[in-house]
């Protein structure tokens, strides 16, 4: 297992600042709510990404967890340029593309593809698979050695599709297949880095491990490296080196994946994976009985008007009058373990 | 003497297309006493709701071809008419689904809609239905229940949306309540919040209570009772204990082999059901699942030939599987070794 010994450095880099593909510093997104209009007039802006910090070394996968509205997509979308950050940095291989024009990017394009959700809406209807997937060879105008054809037909038989089905359209496979011809399109570039957000979430359980197993295979063979955006906590750790937990817009824990899941500092990690159901009913004399959780209270705050200081206060069993003055900053409790709580769990003078 | 209140024999739900017979639900049979839950666990289209909506009698007015028993409290509502079928839900059974948006109208408030769900079947006066509505708000956890009961659908979360759900689903005080995948739409915090108030709540109504979901976890966690569904039909029926413990079919072990878990060392590769799920026009001959089944070799033919009869593995636990007893347990011990070789190849590798 390769859990590389963080150097601690800048902007909380793991797996050492020096070789990072990708770095992120105070990566923030804020967008801006108007009304009115003639005269729209900002009233106000909902903090989607807030001053996120973190890195991932070449063939590494970092997993981006949290829930509902916490940043994720918005997070991967900076990551891809898709949308341009309020502030912050993003350096890939070293160097700076936070504000990169589009014509900068497109070389780059080449470089950093995303994967989307929704493998029925992602896929033009109205394109044949070998359409699809041949297409960003077109527009980025790449000389393919044996032709578009022959190069698509190769990527098919990567993901474990059938070249033959060139021809057909996405109607014409299962949810499983289409993510496969998602893949298989992100792959047509030979990119280094892929965001991958949800990538099988909408795919039922059986077909969801092939997916995975595929990502996986991927990777090895071709040195990927992934930032994978899941809101399945087991799935995440299945899949990552790293995990970086997200709350209301913030990084809030951040570590190797068997540090973090063996001992979750930051009480929100404890919760949610408390609350994930586990195959495994729980008995007392033939008798079901209630697994013992984490109980939080209420839902997640609106990132409209996030809580000031520690956002996680709102629904924190051990808030205290410091967390609702001041924010607690992400630091690093032990070697490659970061944690933005004043009261960690876990930690060798709790377990006292 | 078991207190049964739902009692389902042979139930069979087909529907003509243009495309041939979709056999939605081909012979499912299952009982339910009072105070006791079933946990209905399949993939996407293996006929969980339909299977529901044929219970709760909402194929009213569509072509479903629908034979075979449905019993509730002795009753039977195959062949009953429309009317009496609509007397029986909401006063003793009463269903919450999957989206609570799409069921609940977005020009009347909550508190409204749940008072109108109980004048339906009650003979009081708008007042006393307004102030019930309120009380049962309260009941299923919303704060500050009288305000709140004055907020049209939009204003709420999507898991307050589904605490107003399951309100209006017991205003009635139903003995039986169905629960279609009622957290999927969910963030798992909250998940774990309503599936604590559907625990409380049984305990408390001594209803029945059918929970379906894709989610074996989820079941894992409320059932006394699973049914496996493959392609319309029953795989496997038995106790939550059985079903986990010692799952007697080879869909189950493929479903819990290819699903990462949390509460479990990790597996360094999931192990995959290859192929995809059948459609339910061309239903594979003989057992369902045999292009699917790594075992379906070892049958003599009878996996491809002969629909395999529900048997029991073990006193009340039954699988619908061509395999012998011998053969069952060798093949489960071979699965579970590779699974515990595949997380112990990774714990030596990190060691070293
Ligand atoms: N274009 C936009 N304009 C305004 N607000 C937006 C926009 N895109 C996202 N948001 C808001 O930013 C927040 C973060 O959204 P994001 O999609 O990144 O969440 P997520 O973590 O991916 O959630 P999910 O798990 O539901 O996909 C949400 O509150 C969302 O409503
Ligand atoms: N009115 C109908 N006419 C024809 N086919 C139908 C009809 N209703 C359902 N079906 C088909 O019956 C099958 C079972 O559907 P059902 O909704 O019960 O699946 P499910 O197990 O609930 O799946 P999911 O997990 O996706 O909700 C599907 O193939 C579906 O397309
Ligand atoms: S800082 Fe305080 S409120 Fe925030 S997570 Fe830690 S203990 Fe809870
Ligand atoms: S009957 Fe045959 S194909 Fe079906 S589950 Fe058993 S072994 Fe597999
Ligand atoms: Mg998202
Ligand atoms: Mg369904």
């Amino acid at each position: 297992m390769s859990t590389p010994v963080s150097t601690a450095g800048t902007a909380g880099a793991i797996g050492g600042a020096g070789d990072a593909l990708l770095e992120v510093t105070g990566l923030t997104k804020h967008f801006p709510i108007t009304r009115g209009i003639i005269f729209r007039q900002k009233v106000g802006a909902v903090q989607a990404v807030d001053q996120v910090d973190f890195s991932v070394a070449p063939g590494q996968t970092l997993g981006l967890v949290g829930e509902s509205g916490c940043g994720k997509t918005t997070t991967g979308r900076l990551l891809t340029r898709l949308l341009e950050p309020t502030g912050g940095r993003i350096m890939f291989e070293g160097r700076d593309i936070t504000h990169l024009s589009m014509g900068k990017m497109r070389p780059l394009r080449r470089d950093i593809q995303m994967i989307f959700q929704d493998p029925y809406s992602s896929l033009n209807p109205r394109h044949t698979v070998g359409g699809i997937v041949g297409a960003p060879l077109r527009l980025q105008k790449v000389k393919t050695e044996k032709g578009i054809k022959a190069t698509v037909q190769e990527l098919l038989e990567l993901v474990g599709l059938n070249p033959e089905h060139y021809n057909r359209y996405p109607h014409e496979f299962s949810g499983g297949q289409r993510q496969r011809i998602g893949i298989a399109r992100t792959l047509a570039l030979r990119p280094k880095l892929i965001v991958a957000d949800e990538p099988v979430s909408a795919l039922d359980v059986s077909i969801q491990a092939q997916v995975i197993n595929l990502l996986e295979d991927l990777q090895n063979e071709l040195g990927l490296t992934y930032v994978v955006i899941a809101h399945d906590l087991s799935v995440v750790r299945h899949i990552s080196d790293h995990v970086a937990v997200m709350y209301l817009g913030k990084i809030v824990e951040l570590a190797g994946r068997d540090q973090l899941y063996a001992a979750p500092r930051h009480p929100y990690t404890v919760a949610l994976m408390s609350a994930v159901p586990v195959p495994a009913p729980v008995r007392v004399d033939g008798r079901r009985q209630r697994r013992e959780r984490i109980r939080l209270s209420g839902d997640v705050p609106s990132p409209l008007n996030p809580p000031p200081a520690c956002r996680f206060h709102t629904r924190c069993w051990k808030a205290q009058e410091v967390c609702r003055t001041q924010e607690p900053p992400l630091t690093e409790l032990i070697p490659g373990h970061r944690v933005a709580c004043h009261f960690p769990e876990n930690t060798a003078a709790s377990a006292e | 003497m078991p207190d049964t209140l739902l009692d389902v024999a042979d139930l069979r739900i087909h529907f003509p297309t243009s495309d041939g017979l979709v056999k939605a639900v081909d012979g499912i049979s299952f009982s339910l006493e009072r105070g006791q839950t079933l946990g209905i666990v399949g993939e996407s289209g293996s006929g969980k709701s339909v299977t529901s909506l044929g219970i709760m009698g909402l194929h009213h007015g569509t072509n479903a071809q629908i034979t075979g028993h449905i019993k509730l409290d002795g009753e039977e509502l195959v062949g009953a008419t429309p009317g009496r079928v609509r007397e029986l839900r909401g006063s003793k059974m009463a269903m919450i689904f999957q989206d609570p948006l799409s069921s609940l109208h977005p020009y009347y408030t909550i508190g409204a809609q749940i008072a109108e769900a109980y004048l339906v079947h009650n003979q009081v006066g708008k007042k006393v239905a307004h102030k019930h509505a309120i009380d049962l708000l309260g009941r299923v956890g919303i704060p500050q229940p009288a305000s709140r009961a004055d907020d049209y659908p939009h204003q709420f979360s999507g898991g307050m949306r589904q605490r107003a759900m399951i309100a209006m689903a017991l205003s009635c005080d139903p003995e039986l309540l169905i629960a279609d995948e009622p957290t999927t739409a969910l963030d798992v915090t909250v998940q774990a919040q309503i599936l604590d108030l559907i625990w409380d709540l049984q305990q408390e109504y001594h209803s029945a209570v059918i929970i379906i979901t894709h989610d074996l976890g989820v079941v894992a966690e409320l059932s006394d009772d699973i049914l496996v569904m493959y392609a319309g039909r029953m795989a496997e029926y038995g106790s939550a204990e059985d079903t986990f413990d010692q799952p007697g079919h080879p869909y189950t072990w493929g479903l819990l082999a290819s699903m990462p878990r949390i509460d479990e060392a990790r597996l360094e590769r999931l192990v995959p059901i290859k192929g995809t799920p059948p459609s339910l026009i061309n239903v594979p001959s003989g057992c369902a699942f045999h292009p699917r089944c790594r075992y379906a070799g070892f049958t003599g033919g009878r996996s491809q030939t002969e629909v395999p009869e529900l048997r029991e593995v073990s006193p009340g636990h039954l699988a619908a599987c061509h395999l012998t007893g011998d053969q069952r347990r060798k093949f489960r011990t071979e699965l579970v070794l590779e699974e515990t070789e595949a997380s112990t190849a990774r714990m030596t590798q990190g060691e070293a």
